[in-house]
């Protein structure tokens, strides 16, 4: 018999579900976000929500068996929200519980593999956005940048722009999943626009600096100067910089 | 204003395009002021459409040039349009490409206007700008000019990140022909300086936390292949004592783009050496990254590189009575000359071999490239692919199984065997 457990979504609350499945010996499970669940499920679902102490005992047991690496990548592996993530993560964390010496690089096993693949897809994403984000300045000395990165990638960039921003203010967006970070000189916060009047408001040119479009411009001349035509490689750029990106970039604009 | 300063960002452009390197790693400069930018990345921002990463803001000071050498764009007797930035231009760019996110940072090269020490100084003085009043701790990537005093070496190091001459041929006969007025003693002079300056430099930070860094990302160089008769030979045994000689981080292999009709160079419809090219730079990573000496690689009876296959993959078939190896017993350095197993595969293969013995699939899941390795190991499987083979056979399976870019010619031929 498989329990359906539905989880609110969010970190802590995957790892609240990860104690109750050891405090409560459940076996075979399924465990579905809230917003993914189907109506038409057999039984009765069990519902759970964030418990901050619960999870922490999780972290810990982790943190026992885990190096700081491992612990990040299945982190990483909860950001995909790829379907299904979360049965490959308890297989993982079962698995890291059931044996005696770390399993972090017993690469035979499937789930060990499978987590170390998607966690590097997810970094690879982080990179991207790293790469990616193109900052326009705004009449109030704003850098703001739009991504629609493939996997939650908000929080593993956060310090990284943190860090080399430190004297500017700057906002990044994610407009799939509709929230930001905002930079306000001291910390960083998450914030949420009023979507269709303060978005619309981003599309509009007026609200950048005059020279804002001369720097987009000089860029785009950059991009295309550096190229040495004789070398094109269109598969390769294709590869680096995949088309679905290119709207958010200003040298594909 | 603006007109003019797009100009220059064109023409200036167009003229630094043909200098390889674009590398931002390697530093560990911090954001300790509370200024701007870091420079412990290597991020590429953007990739061109000849597939290129560009991590910097790459650019000339100038295309303006006191010498003609044969093989470069900007030589004086090339009827180009020429441009010069100002110090404060170039200053005004970094920074807001910067802040934009659009780069890590500034490479900043130039033609030789006046003498050496002259273009240095300016070149200097853009990194100074930045770092001094700008509080900018991105990435900067400086040319030695060659024949620039120890003074001016001195100071471009304690505010570069990188520093790079260009040694353009592989070898002092080459550059004779091609850049009669340019002397190698020259190029060797500042190198030989900032390996000194950085030897001494990081002896003093071990000593004293809070002595100033000096060129943290070391120095690079880059040579011109294919615009003279070198072999490959030559070119990566050039490398190799670069390598040693100065401590540099990386050598770069340049292949020559046609640009004139000067007859001591190919000609105009010749085509970019792209291939060697790949195969100079898989040489140099087998003996950076794979423990290779040079030596193995190319000798008197291998004087030049296979085009069809990798040099990893020409060796291995060239030393056959080393293979097979048992992927479940073979000490890392070995495994790291199997054909098809990279870096990262072969730490992979390493750490999983404690829980399980592996099998093919599961190097097939780890990610290596079987239709190589399999004939050069033998796993925990009944299944066996090395046979005895000879070397033209197994090279022969490899090519047909293959949809490298760099065989389509050779299909049909080996067809026939």
């Amino acid at each position: 018999m498989i329990t359906t457990i539905i989880y609110e979504g969010s970190w802590l609350s995957f790892l609240t579900v990860v104690f109750e499945i050891y405090e409560r010996k459940l076996g075979a499970v399924n465990i579905l976000k809230n917003n993914k669940a189907q109506i038409n499920i057999f039984g009765v679902p069990l519902l759970i929500g964030a418990d901050p102490p619960k999870a922490k005992r999780v972290i810990q047991g982790l943190k026992a068996k885990l190096t700081t690496e491992g612990l990040k990548n299945l982190f990483s592996c909860f950001l995909s929200e790829i379907e299904g993530i979360e049965n490959d993560m308890l297989s993982f964390i079962r698995l890291v519980f059931e044996n005696e010496k770390s399993v972090e690089t017993a690469y035979g096993y499937p789930e060990v593999l499978r987590l170390s693949k998607i966690g590097r897809m997810v970094y690879r994403e982080k990179h991207r956005m790293e790469a990616f984000v193109r900052f326009q300045l705004t009449q109030d000395d704003i850098y703001y940048s739009s991504i629609e990165p493939d996997f939650n990638v908000i929080p593993l960039i956060t310090n990284h722009f943190k860090k080399r921003y430190a004297d500017q203010k700057w906002i990044i967006y994610d407009l799939k999943r509709e929230y930001g970070i905002y930079y306000d000189l001291v910390e960083v916060n998450e914030i949420y626009f009023d979507f269709k009047n303060d978005y619309q408001s981003v599309k509009d040119e007026k609200i950048f600096k005059d020279d804002e479009i001369l720097y987009q411009v000089l860029w785009q001349d950059y991009f295309k100067h550096i190229n040495i035509a004789s070398r094109k490689n269109t598969k390769l750029h294709l590869k680096h910089v995949p088309k679905r990106y290119w709207k958010n970039l200003v040298e594909k604009f | 204003m603006s007109d003019r300063i797009l100009e220059k960002v064109q023409i200036l452009a167009d003229a630094a395009k043909y200098d390889v390197s674009c590398s931002s790693s390697g530093s560990k400069r911090q954001n300790h002021n509370k200024g701007l930018g870091n420079a412990s990345d290597g991020i590429c921002h953007t990739y061109t459409e000849d597939g290129r990463c560009v991590s910097l803001l790459k650019i000339l000071l100038t295309n303006f040039c006191i010498y003609d050498c044969a093989y470069c764009v900007t030589r004086k007797s090339n009827d180009i349009k020429r441009a010069a930035f100002t110090v404060q231009e170039v200053v005004d760019l970094t920074i807001n490409f910067y802040r934009r996110n659009y780069i890590e940072g500034l490479f900043l090269s130039s033609g030789i206007f006046k003498n050496a020490d002259y273009t240095m100084e300016r070149l200097v003085s853009v990194a100074k700008k930045l770092r001094l009043e700008h509080k900018f701790n991105g990435y900067i990537h400086l040319k030695s000019i060659p024949g620039a005093s120890d003074e001016l070496m001195h100071e471009a190091g304690l505010y570069a990140d990188r520093l790079s001459v260009n040694i353009e041929m592989p070898t002092e006969k080459g550059l004779k022909l091609l850049a009669p007025d340019k002397d190698r003693k020259d190029m060797i002079q500042p190198m030989n300086y900032l390996k000194e300056a950085i030897i001494l430099h990081t002896d003093e930070k071990r000593l004293l936390k809070t002595s100033p860094i000096f060129a943290p990302a070391g120095q690079t160089t880059q040579m011109i292949i294919g615009a003279t008769q070198e072999t490959d030979k030559e070119i990566m045994y050039a490398a190799d004592r670069f390598y040693k000689g100065f401590n540099l981080k990386r050598v770069y292999y340049s292949g020559y783009v046609p640009i004139s009709n000067d007859k001591r160079l190919p000609g105009l419809d010749t085509g970019v050496p792209m291939v060697r090219e790949n195969r100079l730079y898989q040489t140099d990573w087998l003996m950076r990254f794979y423990g290779f000496k040079v030596q193995e690689i190319l000798n008197d009876f291998n004087p030049h590189l296979d085009l069809d296959i990798d040099p990893k993959l020409s060796w291995a078939l060239r030393n056959l009575s080393l293979f097979p190896l048992d992927i479940n017993k073979a000490d890392l350095q070995l495994i790291l000359r199997v054909p098809g197993i990279g870096v990262q595969s072969a730490q992979k293969i390493v750490a999983a071999r404690k829980f399980h013995k592996l099998n093919w699939d599961h190097l097939t899941k780890i990610g290596i490239a079987l239709n190589k390795a399999k004939y050069f190991i033998v796993c925990n499987s009944r299944e066996i692919f090395q046979k005895d083979f000879s070397a033209t056979k197994i090279k022969q399976f490899i090519l047909s199984g293959s949809s490298s870019k760099y065989i389509k010619h050779n299909t049909e031929q080996l067809a026939l065997f």
